[in-house]
C-alpha cells in the first residue's frame, strides 16, 4: 500500500494533464520537420557551391583570333606566342589547344557536322586551369599585346556569382531556422502559460508549503523538455524520407562519384540532424523556465 | 517569534467594484513569544484569515512591519521566504489538499519539498496518519474522503514536518467532538514541545476548554490581546 505514495508523488503538480502530450509535441514535430529541411538546404547548398566554385573558378578559356598570323615582332605566330606565355605562367596549368576534332564537336550543335567546309575564320581555343590565385585582367592584357583581340574568359567571375547566390540561399535558410526556433519558443511559452493557468491553485498550495521557484519551474521545464525532445525527434525522423527523395533528385548534379542518393547528403547533416531534438529540448527547457519563473513573481 | 507593528492590509479591488479598496487590517500590533499559544477570535470578516495569511507569508502588509523568527519579513529574499514557509505548518479553512494526490502523498508533500529521506517521510507520515485515525485511507484521494477526513489530512500535512510555527484557521470546523478533542490534544502536545501556535476559531467553547491568551479582532482592528 505504502509504495503507491512515492510513485504517484512524482507528478505532484499534475503536469501530465496540464502540459498534455498531444498538441505540444505535434507542433514541435512540425517545426523540427521544417528545421530539418532548412538545415539540409543550408548544408547541401554550401557543399554544392563549394564544389561548383572550385571547378568554375579554376576554369580558364582563351580564344586567339587569326592564330596563324605573326606577332608584331614577326618571330612567332600569335597562337605560339600565346601558348608560350601561358606555359611560362606558374599560375596556369594544363594548357591545351583544342584540336580540329574537338573544335568540330564543340561547334557542331550550331554550325553542323563539318565546320571546316564553311570556311569561317575560327579562332584557336585554348583551355587551361588556374592553379593559384592570379589576376585574369593582367593576363588578358599581356596576351592582347602579343595577339590583339585575344579573349580571356576566367571562371572566377562565375565563381563569384555562385558564391553570392549560395550566400543568399544560406541566409534564407538561416532565417527559416531562426523563425522556426522563435515559433517553437512561442508555442512552448503559450502551452506553459496554459498549464500554469490550469494548475494555478495547485501551484499556490505548493508554493505555500515552501516549494522554491526552482522546484516548480524545474518540474514544468522537465515536462516541457520531454515533450519538445520527443516531438522534435518525431519531426526529424519524418523529414528523413523527404531528404532521401530530394537527395535522389540531386544525384545527377553530384558527379560520377555518388553511388547512392543518401551519400550525396553532406556529412555535416548527419551530425546536425540528431542535434535538432537536443536543440528543441534546450528551447523547451529555457522557455519554460523563463515563463514559469516570471509567472511565479506574481505570488508573494 | 511573531511581532506585528502597526500592520495594515488593504486589498485593492478591480476597476468597477463598488468599493475600490477594502481595509482588512488596520494598525494591528502584537507579539507572540517562541513556544507561545494564541487563540485568534472575532466575527466573520474581522480579518482573522488576513492576519493568518500575513503570518504564513501569503500576503505582504500594505504598511507596518512584521518580524518572523527574528527576521524582518519584508527583507526576506524569495528563496529564504520559501525556506521559512517550510518551518510553518498551516491548516487552511478550505483544506487546500492537492486533488491529484492520495492522502499519503498529500501529507508527505511538505517533507518531500524539504527533501527529507523517504524512510523519514514514511515514518513521520505513518505516525501522523495513525494519530488522525486515517491510516486505512492513505491511498484515498481527497474527493474520496469526507469533509472531516479531508480536514484531518490537512492537519496531518501541517504538522508532519514538526513545524516551529503552526497556524490553523478553524481547524475543528468539520470535526466531531471526539476528533476535535484529539486535534486539540495534538496541538497542545506540539505546543508543549516548543511549537508556537496560532489558532483562529469561532468556537468559544473550545477557547474556554483550552485556556490560553487570545487575540480578538473586530473590523480589522485588534480589540483584545491577553
Amino acid at each position: 500500500m505504502m509504495a503507491e505514495g512515492p510513485r504517484r508523488a512524482g507528478d505532484f503538480l499534475g503536469l501530465r494533464a496540464a502540459l498534455a502530450d498531444r498538441l505540444l509535441p505535434v507542433l514541435v514535430a512540425a517545426m523540427s520537420f521544417l528545421a530539418a529541411l532548412a538545415l539540409a538546404g543550408t548544408l547541401a547548398s554550401a557543399e554544392l557551391a563549394a564544389q561548383w566554385q572550385g571547378d568554375a573558378a579554376a576554369a580558364l578559356t582563351i580564344q586567339v583570333p587569326q592564330p596563324q598570323a605573326t606577332t608584331a615582332s614577326g618571330q612567332d605566330t600569335r597562337l605560339d606566342a600565346v601558348l608560350a606565355v601561358l606555359r611560362a605562367n606558374p599560375a596556369v596549368a594544363d594548357t591545351h589547344q583544342l584540336s580540329q576534332a574537338e573544335m568540330t564537336r564543340l561547334l557542331s550543335p550550331w554550325l553542323g557536322a563539318d565546320v571546316t567546309t564553311l570556311g569561317l575564320p575560327l579562332p584557336a581555343v585554348i583551355t587551361a586551369r588556374w592553379v593559384r590565385p592570379a589576376d585574369p585582367a593582367a593576363l588578358a592584357q599581356t596576351l592582347r599585346q602579343l595577339s590583339p583581340g585575344t579573349l580571356v574568359q576566367s571562371g572566377a567571375i562565375w565563381a563569384g556569382r555562385v558564391a553570392a547566390l549560395t550566400a543568399s540561399l544560406q541566409a534564407c535558410a538561416a532565417a527559416v531556422l531562426i523563425i522556426v526556433a522563435l515559433v517553437a519558443a512561442a508555442v512552448v511559452a503559450v502551452a506553459t502559460r496554459a498549464g500554469l493557468a490550469q494548475r494555478r491553485e495547485t501551484i499556490t498550495i505548493v508554493h505555500g508549503l515552501g516549494a522554491l521557484d526552482s522546484d516548480i519551474a524545474g518540474r514544468f521545464a522537465a515536462r516541457a523538455t520531454l515533450l519538445t525532445f520527443s516531438g522534435a525527434a518525431i519531426g526529424t525522423l519524418l523529414a528523413l524520407p523527404v531528404l532521401a527523395w530530394l537527395a535522389l533528385l540531386a544525384t545527377p548534379f553530384a558527379g560520377p562519384g555518388a553511388r547512392h542518393a543518401m551519400f550525396i547528403l553532406p556529412a555535416a547533416l548527419w551530425l546536425a540532424l540528431p542535434a535538432l531534438p537536443a536543440a528543441a529540448a534546450a528551447i523547451g527547457w529555457s522557455t519554460t523556465q523563463l515563463t514559469v519563473r516570471r509567472w511565479l513573481k506574481g505570488l508573494p | 517569534m511573531i511581532r506585528f507593528e502597526d500592520v495594515w492590509l488593504t486589498y485593492r479591488h478591480a476597476a468597477g467594484a463598488s468599493a475600490p479598496v477594502a481595509e482588512a487590517l488596520r494598525g494591528v500590533s502584537f507579539e507572540i513569544p517562541e513556544g507561545g499559544f494564541r487563540w485568534l477570535t472575532g466575527p466573520s470578516g474581522a480579518g482573522k484569515t488576513s492576519l493568518m495569511k500575513l503570518i504564513y507569508l501569503a500576503e505582504h502588509p500594505t504598511h507596518g512591519r512584521i518580524d518572523l523568527f527574528g527576521t524582518h519579513a519584508a527583507r526576506i529574499s524569495r528563496h529564504n521566504a520559501a525556506l521559512l514557509r517550510r518551518r510553518i505548518g498551516v491548516v487552511y479553512q478550505d483544506f487546500r489538499l492537492l486533488p491529484q494526490l492520495n492522502a499519503y502523498d498529500n501529507v508527505a508533500l511538505p517533507m518531500r519539498l524539504a527533501r527529507r529521506s523517504e524512510a523519514q517521510i514514511h515514518a513521520n507520515v505513518s505516525e501522523i496518519l495513525r494519530w488522525v485515525g486515517l491510516e486505512a485511507k492513505l491511498a484515498a484521494r481527497p474527493d474520496e474522503l469526507s469533509g472531516g477526513e479531508q480536514q484531518r489530512i490537512a492537519i496531518a500535512r501541517a504538522v508532519v514536518a514538526r513545524p516551529k510555527l503552526l497556524v490553523a484557521d478553524e481547524p475543528t470546523g468539520n470535526l466531531d467532538d471526539d476528533q476535535a478533542e484529539r486535534l486539540m490534544l495534538l496541538i497542545t502536545a506540539l505546543n508543549k514541545l516548543g511549537t508556537t501556535v496560532v489558532v483562529a476559531t469561532h468556537n468559544l467553547h473550545l477557547v474556554a476548554r483550552y485556556p490560553a491568551p487570545r487575540l480578538g479582532l473586530e473590523a480589522g482592528r485588534l480589540v483584545y490581546d491577553g
